[in-house]
């Protein structure tokens, strides 16, 4: 688009006179699914899980979910940074490489 | 929903998808912040890491409004829109300036000084990853003594950084801030906490968020929150808040060797035990005069 020459410019007096404009208009970025990043998968042990919710909390991606009572990892997302696995106070996550089938 | 008790708030402002690195201890701080807020906020971000981080327009990973900014002017922006809502008679809103260490230390400290000074109702934090890494790890005046970076190059000359970090939380002191105060974001309760602090205050606040950086601080992404921990347990980053000019300091029993925090990460790397010997030093002066200035301010 070209830009208006000086004297087709809107001649605004005061902030009033602004036209709305839209500041952001939310459309998720959960589209981008950055566990294409991955290395190193987090995949949990259910039995030795003690449902602290450590690993939800910790997830700097919010990549972990959190259902009835349980942490459910988001593959989509992941990108497999490893904190989880980390934290979690009962060793309950293993981070294993990622391979393609 | 949960069946047990989730040791946060549930609701995610910060939607999985955006940008950041591995490990990036800026979005455990933007999450944790958003979790305190809620929803009625408007979020204010310069140049830095998190106004990549976010995604491409028109899509956000934000379910708060968001206005990207020019770097030197975060605080003269949410200046502005504290007016907006004066003028319209919105109130229930919190008006958040996030920018990065260089944004605020550097840059942004005179909009951020007037903003302050004028008294304007509005919050401001600093996501503290001690760089410019959104530009490649360039120094900042809140880079710690010692540190390499992609301009303290160290090299044969041994050109690491020779100025000490710029205390923001004693710049705000000085103003005379209602609220100001240190969180780290291994400690999200507590951070969660001080943001509310900050959401009642009837004026500015600032709250600077340790926020450690894989990427620019060369150590492996799993580590964010040992590392975050240990600075703080090493009085590297002690965590205080200061109300009214009344300073409260959070005591830890646990203590963490400053050496060993140094060598887990690769821009300390380069260090000789006599050189981290007299930044031990200077680190345990400034934690005795805090306790200082803590018995001095409680006791007026
Ligand atoms: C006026 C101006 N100068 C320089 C830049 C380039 N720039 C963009 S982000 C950035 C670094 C930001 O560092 P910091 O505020 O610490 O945030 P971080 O990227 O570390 O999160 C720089 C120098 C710019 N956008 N505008
Ligand atoms: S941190 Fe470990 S024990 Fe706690 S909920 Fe997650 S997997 Fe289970
Ligand atoms: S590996 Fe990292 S990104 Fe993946 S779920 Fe664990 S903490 Fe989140
Ligand atoms: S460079 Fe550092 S602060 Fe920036 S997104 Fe990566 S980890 Fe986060
Ligand atoms: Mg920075």
């Amino acid at each position: 688009m070209d830009r208006p020459r000086k004297d087709e410019r809107p001649d605004y007096k005061t902030w009033k006179d602004i036209p709305l404009t839209p500041v952001c208009n939310f459309t998720t970025i959960k589209g981008n699914p950055t566990g294409g990043w991955r290395t190193f998968r987090p995949i949990v042990d259910m039995d030795k899980c003690i449902k602290c919710g450590i690993c939800w909390q910790d997830c700097p991606d919010a990549a972990i979910v959190w259902e009835e009572d349980h942490p459910v990892w988001l593959y989509s997302h992941c990108k497999g940074c490893g904190i989880c696995a980390r934290e979690c106070p009962s060793d309950a996550i293993e981070m294993e490489l990622e391979v393609k089938i | 929903m949960a069946g047990k008790k989730l040791p946060l708030p549930e609701e995610e402002l910060m939607d999985p998808g955006h940008v950041g690195c591995l490990g990036c201890g800026g979005c455990h701080a933007m999450r944790y912040t958003l979790k305190a807020t809620g929803p009625r906020t408007i979020i204010s971000i310069p140049a830095c890491c998190w106004a990549v981080m976010p995604g491409v327009y028109p899509n956000t990973c934000f379910n708060i409004p968001h206005i990207n900014t020019a770097f030197e002017v975060t605080a003269a922006s949410i200046s502005g829109i504290r007016a907006a809502l004066d003028a319209r008679g919105i109130e229930d809103i919190t008006v958040l300036g996030w920018a990065g260490d260089g944004g605020t230390a550097d840059i942004g400290i005179q909009a951020l000084s007037g903003m302050v000074e004028r008294g304007t109702k509005a919050m401001y934090i600093m996501y503290d990853n001690e760089a410019y890494m959104n530009t490649g790890i360039q120094r900042s005046s809140s880079t710690p003594i010692g540190a390499w970076t992609t301009t303290t190059q160290v090299g044969k000359v041994r050109d690491y950084k020779r100025a000490p970090k710029k205390n923001m939380v004693e710049i705000m002191v000085a103003h005379g801030i209602p609220y100001t105060a240190t969180a780290n974001i291994a400690w999200p309760k507590d951070l969660i906490a001080k943001v509310k602090k900050a959401m009642a205050v009837d004026g500015p606040s600032f709250i600077h968020i340790f926020a450690p950086c894989p990427t620019g601080w060369r150590y492996p992404p799993d580590r964010t929150l040992e590392i975050a921990r240990m600075a703080t347990h090493a009085k590297i980053f002690p965590l205080y808040e200061v109300e009214n000019g009344v300073y409260t300091v959070k005591k830890f029993k646990k203590e963490a060797s400053i050496s060993e925090y140094m060598m887990m990460q690769g821009r300390f790397r380069h260090l000789t035990q006599e050189e981290i010997g007299s930044i031990s030093e200077s680190v345990v002066r400034w934690y005795d005069k805090l306790l200082k200035f803590e018995l001095m301010t409680q006791e007026e």
